[in-house]
Protein backbone atom coordinates (compact mmCIF):
# COMPACT_ATOMS: atom_id res chain seq x y z
CA UNK A 1 0.00 0.00 0.00
CA UNK A 2 3.15 2.28 1.28
CA UNK A 3 4.94 1.48 -2.13
CA UNK A 4 1.87 2.64 -4.52
CA UNK A 5 1.65 5.49 -3.34
CA UNK A 6 4.69 6.32 -3.38
CA UNK A 7 4.60 4.82 -7.28
CA UNK A 8 1.59 7.35 -7.78
CA UNK A 9 3.60 10.89 -6.23
CA UNK A 10 6.67 9.60 -8.35
CA UNK A 11 4.81 9.12 -11.48
CA UNK A 12 3.36 12.66 -10.93
CA UNK A 13 6.42 13.93 -10.61
CA UNK A 14 7.77 12.60 -13.61
CA UNK A 15 5.01 13.81 -15.59
CA UNK A 16 4.99 17.37 -14.11
CA UNK A 17 8.78 17.47 -15.01
CA UNK A 18 7.79 16.57 -18.55
CA UNK A 19 5.04 19.10 -18.78
CA UNK A 20 7.31 21.77 -17.57
CA UNK A 21 9.57 20.91 -20.25
CA UNK A 22 6.93 20.82 -22.65
CA UNK A 23 6.02 24.07 -21.57
CA UNK A 24 8.79 25.80 -21.46
CA UNK A 25 9.90 24.53 -25.47
CA UNK A 26 5.88 25.68 -26.69
CA UNK A 27 5.28 29.02 -24.19
CA UNK A 28 8.84 29.85 -23.87
CA UNK A 29 10.95 28.96 -26.21
CA UNK A 30 10.65 29.26 -30.42
CA UNK A 31 10.04 25.66 -31.04
CA UNK A 32 6.98 26.43 -32.35
CA UNK A 33 7.60 30.02 -34.15
CA UNK A 34 10.81 29.31 -36.10
CA UNK A 35 10.26 25.86 -36.77
CA UNK A 36 11.18 26.61 -40.55
CA UNK A 37 11.56 22.80 -41.69
CA UNK A 38 12.29 23.22 -45.21
CA UNK A 39 14.92 26.61 -46.13
CA UNK A 40 17.10 26.95 -49.27
CA UNK A 41 20.56 29.24 -48.33
CA UNK A 42 21.54 32.02 -49.99
CA UNK A 43 24.46 34.26 -49.49
CA UNK A 44 24.83 38.02 -49.61
CA UNK A 45 28.11 40.38 -49.11
CA UNK A 46 28.08 43.21 -46.99
CA UNK A 47 30.98 45.55 -46.65
CA UNK A 48 30.04 46.12 -42.92
CA UNK A 49 27.67 43.88 -41.23
CA UNK A 50 27.58 46.05 -37.94
CA UNK A 51 26.14 43.68 -35.29
CA UNK A 52 24.58 40.93 -37.02
CA UNK A 53 24.67 37.75 -35.74
CA UNK A 54 24.23 34.06 -36.67
CA UNK A 55 20.56 33.63 -36.02
CA UNK A 56 19.27 36.54 -36.60
CA UNK A 57 15.59 36.85 -38.12
CA UNK A 58 15.56 37.72 -41.93
CA UNK A 59 12.60 39.89 -42.40
CA UNK A 60 10.87 41.08 -45.45
CA UNK A 61 7.50 43.17 -45.24
CA UNK A 62 8.26 42.87 -41.65
CA UNK A 63 7.80 39.00 -41.61
CA UNK A 64 10.35 36.60 -40.56
CA UNK A 65 10.82 34.59 -43.85
CA UNK A 66 14.62 32.77 -42.67
CA UNK A 67 17.66 33.50 -40.09
CA UNK A 68 21.36 33.83 -40.68
CA UNK A 69 22.97 30.89 -41.02
CA UNK A 70 26.71 32.15 -40.81
CA UNK A 71 29.09 35.14 -41.27
CA UNK A 72 32.24 34.38 -42.56
CA UNK A 73 35.02 37.33 -43.93
CA UNK A 74 36.05 36.70 -46.70
CA UNK A 75 40.09 37.76 -47.04
CA UNK A 76 40.21 38.40 -50.89
CA UNK A 77 37.34 40.96 -51.16
CA UNK A 78 37.84 42.29 -47.18
CA UNK A 79 33.63 41.80 -47.31
CA UNK A 80 31.43 39.72 -44.86
CA UNK A 81 29.75 36.88 -46.29
CA UNK A 82 26.07 36.47 -44.83
CA UNK A 83 24.33 32.96 -45.98
CA UNK A 84 21.06 33.18 -44.87
CA UNK A 85 18.61 30.37 -44.57
CA UNK A 86 14.80 31.17 -46.28
CA UNK A 87 12.08 29.55 -46.26
CA UNK A 88 11.39 27.46 -48.98
CA UNK A 89 7.49 28.63 -48.74
CA UNK A 90 9.11 32.43 -49.74
CA UNK A 91 10.45 32.79 -53.46
CA UNK A 92 12.15 36.06 -53.91
CA UNK A 93 13.36 37.62 -57.11
CA UNK A 94 16.98 37.65 -58.21
CA UNK A 95 17.66 41.01 -58.17
CA UNK A 96 16.41 41.06 -54.60
CA UNK A 97 17.84 43.92 -52.23
CA UNK A 98 19.09 43.20 -48.82
CA UNK A 99 19.64 45.67 -46.12
CA UNK A 100 20.53 45.28 -42.53
CA UNK A 101 18.63 47.24 -40.08
CA UNK A 102 17.97 47.70 -36.96
CA UNK A 103 14.98 47.26 -34.52
CA UNK A 104 14.51 49.93 -32.58
CA UNK A 105 17.34 52.33 -31.53
CA UNK A 106 19.01 49.87 -29.42
CA UNK A 107 17.57 46.68 -31.10
CA UNK A 108 18.98 43.69 -32.57
CA UNK A 109 19.96 44.05 -36.11
CA UNK A 110 18.07 41.56 -38.91
CA UNK A 111 18.52 41.38 -42.30
CA UNK A 112 15.59 43.08 -44.62
CA UNK A 113 14.81 41.53 -47.67
CA UNK A 114 13.24 43.61 -50.35
CA UNK A 115 11.81 41.98 -53.54
CA UNK A 116 13.36 43.22 -57.08
CA UNK A 117 11.07 43.10 -60.51
CA UNK A 118 13.02 40.20 -61.77
CA UNK A 119 10.98 36.95 -63.01
CA UNK A 120 13.64 34.91 -62.04
CA UNK A 121 13.76 33.91 -58.29
CA UNK A 122 16.63 32.54 -56.05
CA UNK A 123 17.18 29.21 -55.68
CA UNK A 124 19.75 27.19 -53.38
CA UNK A 125 23.53 28.68 -53.46
CA UNK A 126 22.65 31.78 -55.28
CA UNK A 127 24.11 35.21 -54.50
CA UNK A 128 22.09 38.49 -53.44
CA UNK A 129 24.59 41.35 -55.54
CA UNK A 130 22.46 44.17 -54.61
CA UNK A 131 22.79 45.04 -50.81
CA UNK A 132 23.29 47.93 -47.95
CA UNK A 133 25.46 47.90 -45.15
CA UNK A 134 24.58 48.21 -41.50
CA UNK A 135 24.36 51.62 -40.41
CA UNK A 136 27.02 52.86 -38.38
CA UNK A 137 26.18 54.98 -35.46
CA UNK A 138 29.52 57.18 -35.51
CA UNK A 139 29.60 57.37 -39.53
CA UNK A 140 26.17 58.91 -39.02
CA UNK A 141 27.19 61.44 -36.50
CA UNK A 142 30.41 62.22 -38.42
CA UNK A 143 28.09 63.00 -41.81
CA UNK A 144 25.41 64.92 -39.68
CA UNK A 145 28.47 67.22 -37.73
CA UNK A 146 29.80 67.53 -40.70
CA UNK A 147 27.04 68.57 -43.08
CA UNK A 148 26.14 71.11 -40.08
CA UNK A 149 29.39 72.58 -40.27
CA UNK A 150 29.45 73.00 -44.24
CA UNK A 151 25.44 74.19 -43.59
CA UNK A 152 26.68 77.12 -40.75
CA UNK A 153 30.15 78.07 -42.74
CA UNK A 154 29.18 81.74 -43.78
CA UNK A 155 25.71 82.56 -42.54
CA UNK A 156 26.54 82.64 -38.71
CA UNK A 157 29.72 84.51 -38.90
CA UNK A 158 27.52 87.10 -40.84
CA UNK A 159 24.84 87.21 -38.73
CA UNK A 160 27.57 87.74 -35.51
CA UNK A 161 29.03 90.04 -36.95
CA UNK A 162 25.93 91.87 -38.19
CA UNK A 163 24.96 91.69 -34.33
CA UNK A 164 27.91 93.26 -33.26
CA UNK A 165 27.74 95.95 -35.50
CA UNK A 166 24.39 96.82 -34.18
CA UNK A 167 24.82 96.31 -31.00
CA UNK A 168 28.22 99.24 -31.11
CA UNK A 169 26.05 101.31 -33.25
CA UNK A 170 23.36 101.13 -29.96
CA UNK A 171 26.39 101.77 -27.89
CA UNK A 172 27.76 104.90 -29.99
CA UNK A 173 24.00 106.13 -30.44
CA UNK A 174 23.33 105.82 -26.16
CA UNK A 175 24.34 109.40 -24.83
CA UNK A 176 26.97 107.04 -22.34
CA UNK A 177 28.22 110.29 -21.29
CA UNK A 178 25.59 111.40 -20.21
CA UNK A 179 24.93 109.15 -17.55
CA UNK A 180 25.95 110.66 -14.47
CA UNK A 181 25.18 114.29 -15.41
CA UNK B 1 61.64 27.69 17.28
CA UNK B 2 60.61 29.72 14.43
CA UNK B 3 61.47 27.03 11.77
CA UNK B 4 60.21 24.80 13.82
CA UNK B 5 56.56 26.51 13.84
CA UNK B 6 57.48 26.99 10.00
CA UNK B 7 57.77 23.42 9.14
CA UNK B 8 55.36 21.84 11.12
CA UNK B 9 52.65 24.74 9.36
CA UNK B 10 54.09 23.84 5.66
CA UNK B 11 53.46 19.75 7.30
CA UNK B 12 49.91 20.77 7.89
CA UNK B 13 49.52 22.42 4.18
CA UNK B 14 50.88 19.51 2.75
CA UNK B 15 49.16 16.85 4.63
CA UNK B 16 45.57 18.87 4.25
CA UNK B 17 46.80 18.88 0.32
CA UNK B 18 47.15 15.08 -0.27
CA UNK B 19 44.28 14.62 2.36
CA UNK B 20 42.35 16.40 -0.62
CA UNK B 21 43.87 14.58 -3.56
CA UNK B 22 43.44 11.22 -1.66
CA UNK B 23 39.40 12.07 -0.95
CA UNK B 24 39.24 13.17 -4.79
CA UNK B 25 40.24 9.91 -5.59
CA UNK B 26 38.29 7.75 -3.34
CA UNK B 27 35.32 9.60 -4.77
CA UNK B 28 36.33 8.87 -8.43
CA UNK B 29 36.58 5.06 -7.12
CA UNK B 30 33.13 5.45 -5.62
CA UNK B 31 31.18 7.07 -8.86
CA UNK B 32 33.04 4.69 -11.05
CA UNK B 33 31.63 1.27 -8.52
CA UNK B 34 28.67 3.38 -8.56
CA UNK B 35 28.31 3.30 -12.55
CA UNK B 36 29.39 -0.13 -12.98
CA UNK B 37 26.65 -1.99 -10.14
CA UNK B 38 23.93 0.34 -11.48
CA UNK B 39 22.65 -2.54 -13.08
CA UNK B 40 20.65 -3.71 -9.85
CA UNK B 41 19.58 -0.48 -9.00
CA UNK B 42 17.95 -0.12 -12.57
CA UNK B 43 16.57 -4.22 -11.94
CA UNK B 44 15.12 -3.11 -8.90
CA UNK B 45 13.45 -0.12 -9.91
CA UNK B 46 11.49 0.34 -6.98
CA UNK B 47 14.18 0.79 -4.86
CA UNK B 48 15.15 3.90 -7.44
CA UNK B 49 11.43 5.26 -7.64
CA UNK B 50 11.51 4.63 -3.25
CA UNK B 51 14.77 7.30 -3.43
CA UNK B 52 13.29 9.77 -6.01
CA UNK B 53 10.32 10.32 -3.69
CA UNK B 54 12.25 10.88 -0.78
CA UNK B 55 14.86 13.46 -2.86
CA UNK B 56 12.51 14.95 -5.54
CA UNK B 57 8.94 14.84 -5.00
CA UNK B 58 9.41 16.28 -0.94
CA UNK B 59 11.68 18.63 -2.46
CA UNK B 60 8.91 19.92 -4.18
CA UNK B 61 7.56 22.45 -1.66
CA UNK B 62 11.00 24.40 -1.34
CA UNK B 63 11.78 24.53 -4.98
CA UNK B 64 8.62 25.67 -6.38
CA UNK B 65 7.86 28.43 -3.51
CA UNK B 66 11.92 29.51 -4.21
CA UNK B 67 11.08 29.60 -7.48
CA UNK B 68 8.41 31.61 -7.71
CA UNK B 69 9.43 34.44 -5.39
CA UNK B 70 12.75 34.32 -7.34
CA UNK B 71 10.73 34.67 -10.72
CA UNK B 72 8.62 37.50 -8.84
CA UNK B 73 11.79 39.76 -7.47
CA UNK B 74 13.09 39.13 -10.85
CA UNK B 75 10.39 41.14 -12.59
CA UNK B 76 10.75 43.77 -10.48
CA UNK B 77 14.15 44.45 -10.39
CA UNK B 78 14.09 43.70 -14.00
CA UNK B 79 11.41 45.93 -14.19
CA UNK B 80 13.63 49.21 -12.50
CA UNK B 81 16.05 48.83 -15.21
CA UNK B 82 14.45 48.35 -18.37
CA UNK B 83 11.88 51.13 -17.52
CA UNK B 84 14.97 54.07 -17.76
CA UNK B 85 15.66 52.31 -21.41
CA UNK B 86 12.00 52.47 -22.26
CA UNK B 87 11.87 48.81 -22.80
CA UNK B 88 10.05 47.59 -20.54
CA UNK B 89 8.55 44.85 -22.65
CA UNK B 90 11.58 43.27 -22.74
CA UNK B 91 11.02 42.03 -18.81
CA UNK B 92 9.84 39.13 -20.14
CA UNK B 93 12.81 37.70 -22.21
CA UNK B 94 14.97 38.76 -18.46
CA UNK B 95 13.27 36.97 -16.57
CA UNK B 96 12.98 33.68 -19.15
CA UNK B 97 16.39 33.61 -19.87
CA UNK B 98 17.52 34.31 -16.39
CA UNK B 99 15.67 31.64 -15.09
CA UNK B 100 16.17 29.16 -17.75
CA UNK B 101 20.10 29.61 -18.39
CA UNK B 102 21.28 30.17 -14.75
CA UNK B 103 19.08 30.63 -11.93
CA UNK B 104 16.58 27.23 -12.60
CA UNK B 105 19.63 25.03 -12.22
CA UNK B 106 21.54 26.81 -10.28
CA UNK B 107 19.53 27.79 -7.64
CA UNK B 108 17.89 24.48 -7.51
CA UNK B 109 20.80 22.72 -7.12
CA UNK B 110 21.82 25.01 -4.12
CA UNK B 111 18.53 24.37 -2.47
CA UNK B 112 18.82 20.25 -3.41
CA UNK B 113 22.75 20.39 -1.59
CA UNK B 114 20.61 21.48 1.39
CA UNK B 115 17.50 19.78 1.25
CA UNK B 116 18.02 15.98 -0.08
CA UNK B 117 22.13 15.85 -0.42
CA UNK B 118 22.18 16.36 3.77
CA UNK B 119 19.88 13.65 3.91
CA UNK B 120 21.67 11.32 1.83
CA UNK B 121 24.89 11.73 3.78
CA UNK B 122 23.29 11.63 7.22
CA UNK B 123 21.22 8.54 6.26
CA UNK B 124 24.37 6.63 4.75
CA UNK B 125 26.54 7.74 7.41
CA UNK B 126 24.35 6.58 10.35
CA UNK B 127 23.57 3.53 8.41
CA UNK B 128 27.87 3.12 8.31
CA UNK B 129 28.12 4.09 12.10
CA UNK B 130 25.57 1.78 12.90
CA UNK B 131 26.93 -1.10 11.03
CA UNK B 132 24.16 -1.64 8.66
CA UNK B 133 26.87 -1.54 5.52
CA UNK B 134 29.10 -3.72 6.94
CA UNK B 135 26.02 -6.39 7.43
CA UNK B 136 25.26 -5.87 4.02
CA UNK B 137 28.32 -6.70 3.18
CA UNK B 138 28.62 -10.04 5.57
CA UNK B 139 25.35 -11.40 3.68
CA UNK B 140 26.80 -10.47 0.66
CA UNK B 141 24.58 -7.68 -0.54
CA UNK B 142 26.90 -4.94 -2.07
CA UNK B 143 25.98 -2.07 -0.28
CA UNK B 144 26.93 -0.22 -3.29
CA UNK B 145 24.69 -1.64 -5.46
CA UNK B 146 21.61 -1.86 -2.78
CA UNK B 147 22.13 1.55 -1.15
CA UNK B 148 24.16 4.01 -3.12
CA UNK B 149 23.60 3.60 -6.81
CA UNK B 150 20.03 3.99 -6.33
CA UNK B 151 19.82 7.28 -4.61
CA UNK B 152 22.26 8.31 -7.35
CA UNK B 153 20.14 7.84 -10.10
CA UNK B 154 17.41 9.17 -8.24
CA UNK B 155 19.36 12.79 -8.05
CA UNK B 156 20.39 12.47 -11.35
CA UNK B 157 16.69 11.96 -12.57
CA UNK B 158 15.18 14.25 -10.22
CA UNK B 159 17.52 17.19 -10.70
CA UNK B 160 16.54 18.29 -14.03
CA UNK B 161 13.02 17.70 -13.26
CA UNK B 162 13.33 20.00 -10.44
CA UNK B 163 15.03 22.35 -12.36
CA UNK B 164 12.54 22.54 -15.30
CA UNK B 165 9.84 23.29 -13.14
CA UNK B 166 12.13 25.44 -11.06
CA UNK B 167 12.07 27.60 -14.26
CA UNK B 168 8.74 27.28 -15.92
CA UNK B 169 7.14 28.13 -12.30
CA UNK B 170 9.63 31.09 -11.81
CA UNK B 171 7.98 32.39 -15.12
CA UNK B 172 4.88 32.22 -13.65
CA UNK B 173 5.91 34.51 -11.18
CA UNK B 174 7.63 37.05 -13.35
CA UNK B 175 4.73 37.15 -15.24
CA UNK B 176 2.30 37.61 -12.13
CA UNK B 177 4.68 40.68 -11.32
CA UNK B 178 4.95 42.24 -14.77
CA UNK B 179 1.42 41.41 -16.29
CA UNK B 180 -0.93 42.05 -13.57
CA UNK B 181 0.77 43.98 -11.33
CA UNK B 182 3.18 46.56 -13.15
CA UNK B 183 1.26 46.38 -15.83
CA UNK B 184 2.96 45.13 -18.74
CA UNK B 185 1.58 44.03 -21.93
CA UNK B 186 1.07 40.41 -21.74
CA UNK B 187 1.27 39.78 -25.56
CA UNK B 188 4.91 41.68 -25.42
CA UNK B 189 5.40 39.96 -22.97
CA UNK B 190 5.31 36.35 -24.44
CA UNK B 191 5.85 37.16 -27.61
CA UNK B 192 9.38 38.79 -26.64
CA UNK B 193 9.80 36.13 -25.10
CA UNK B 194 9.51 33.37 -27.43
CA UNK B 195 11.51 35.62 -30.13
CA UNK B 196 14.64 35.22 -28.03
CA UNK B 197 14.79 32.40 -26.06
CA UNK B 198 15.96 29.42 -28.14
CA UNK B 199 15.02 26.07 -27.91
CA UNK B 200 17.87 24.42 -28.06
CA UNK B 201 20.65 27.17 -26.86
CA UNK B 202 18.80 27.72 -23.89
CA UNK B 203 16.49 25.77 -22.94
CA UNK B 204 18.10 22.27 -23.61
CA UNK B 205 21.68 23.44 -22.52
CA UNK B 206 20.06 25.08 -19.36
CA UNK B 207 18.80 20.70 -18.79
CA UNK B 208 22.26 19.56 -19.55
CA UNK B 209 23.63 22.08 -16.92
CA UNK B 210 21.46 20.67 -14.72
CA UNK B 211 22.06 17.38 -15.17
CA UNK B 212 25.75 17.53 -14.45
CA UNK B 213 24.85 19.51 -11.25
CA UNK B 214 22.53 16.57 -10.44
CA UNK B 215 25.68 13.59 -10.68
CA UNK B 216 27.59 16.19 -9.23
CA UNK B 217 25.81 17.10 -5.95
CA UNK B 218 24.04 13.07 -5.43
CA UNK B 219 27.69 12.08 -5.63
CA UNK B 220 29.28 14.27 -3.21
CA UNK B 221 25.87 13.35 -0.54
CA UNK B 222 26.71 9.77 -1.34
CA UNK B 223 30.89 10.04 -0.87
CA UNK B 224 30.52 12.33 2.09
CA UNK B 225 28.36 9.97 3.88
CA UNK B 226 30.24 6.42 2.40
CA UNK B 227 33.51 8.28 3.80
CA UNK B 228 31.77 9.82 7.28
CA UNK B 229 33.57 8.81 9.99
CA UNK B 230 31.19 6.24 12.09
CA UNK B 231 30.48 8.77 15.11
CA UNK B 232 28.31 11.00 15.61
CA UNK B 233 30.65 14.40 15.45
CA UNK B 234 31.74 12.23 12.11
CA UNK B 235 28.15 12.41 10.46
CA UNK B 236 27.55 16.18 11.37
CA UNK B 237 30.94 17.17 9.78
CA UNK B 238 30.20 14.87 6.97
CA UNK B 239 27.46 17.09 6.59
CA UNK B 240 28.12 20.13 6.46
CA UNK B 241 30.92 19.13 4.10
CA UNK B 242 28.16 17.99 1.49
CA UNK B 243 26.54 21.47 1.68
CA UNK B 244 29.70 23.36 1.40
CA UNK B 245 31.47 21.35 -1.42
CA UNK B 246 28.28 20.68 -2.94
CA UNK B 247 27.63 24.62 -3.25
CA UNK B 248 30.94 25.29 -4.34
CA UNK B 249 31.20 22.60 -7.12
CA UNK B 250 27.99 23.82 -8.43
CA UNK B 251 28.86 27.21 -8.93
CA UNK B 252 32.37 26.09 -10.79
CA UNK B 253 31.12 23.49 -12.59
CA UNK B 254 28.33 26.32 -13.80
CA UNK B 255 31.41 28.69 -14.93
CA UNK B 256 33.16 25.93 -16.74
CA UNK B 257 29.57 24.60 -18.67
CA UNK B 258 28.60 28.08 -19.49
CA UNK B 259 31.93 28.77 -20.82
CA UNK B 260 31.66 25.62 -22.96
CA UNK B 261 27.86 26.60 -23.80
CA UNK B 262 28.22 30.50 -24.96
CA UNK B 263 31.56 29.37 -27.14
CA UNK B 264 29.90 27.50 -29.09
Amino acid sequence: MERTTIDLWVGIFVALGFAALLGLAMKVGNLTTSNISQTYLVTANFENIGGLKPRAPVKSAGVVVGRVNDIVFDPKTYEAVVSLNIDTRYNFPKDTFANIYTAGLLGEQYVGLEAGGDETSLKDGDKITQTQDAVVLEKLISQFLYSKATESDDKPTKSTTASTESATDALDASPLDKIGK
Amino acid sequence: MVVHKLTRMLSKLGAGCINKVWRLGAGGRLFWLTLISSGESFRRFRLTIREVYFTGVLSLIIILVSAFFVGMVLALQGYQTLQKYGSSEAIGVLVALALVRELGPVVTALLFAGRAGTAITAEIGLMKATEQLSAMEMMAVSPIARVIAPRFWAGVIAMPILATLFSMVGILGGYLVAVPLIGVDAGAFWSQMQANVDWQYDILNGALKSVVFGVACTMIALFEGYDAPPTAEGVSRATTRTVVTSSLAVLGLDFILTSFMLAV
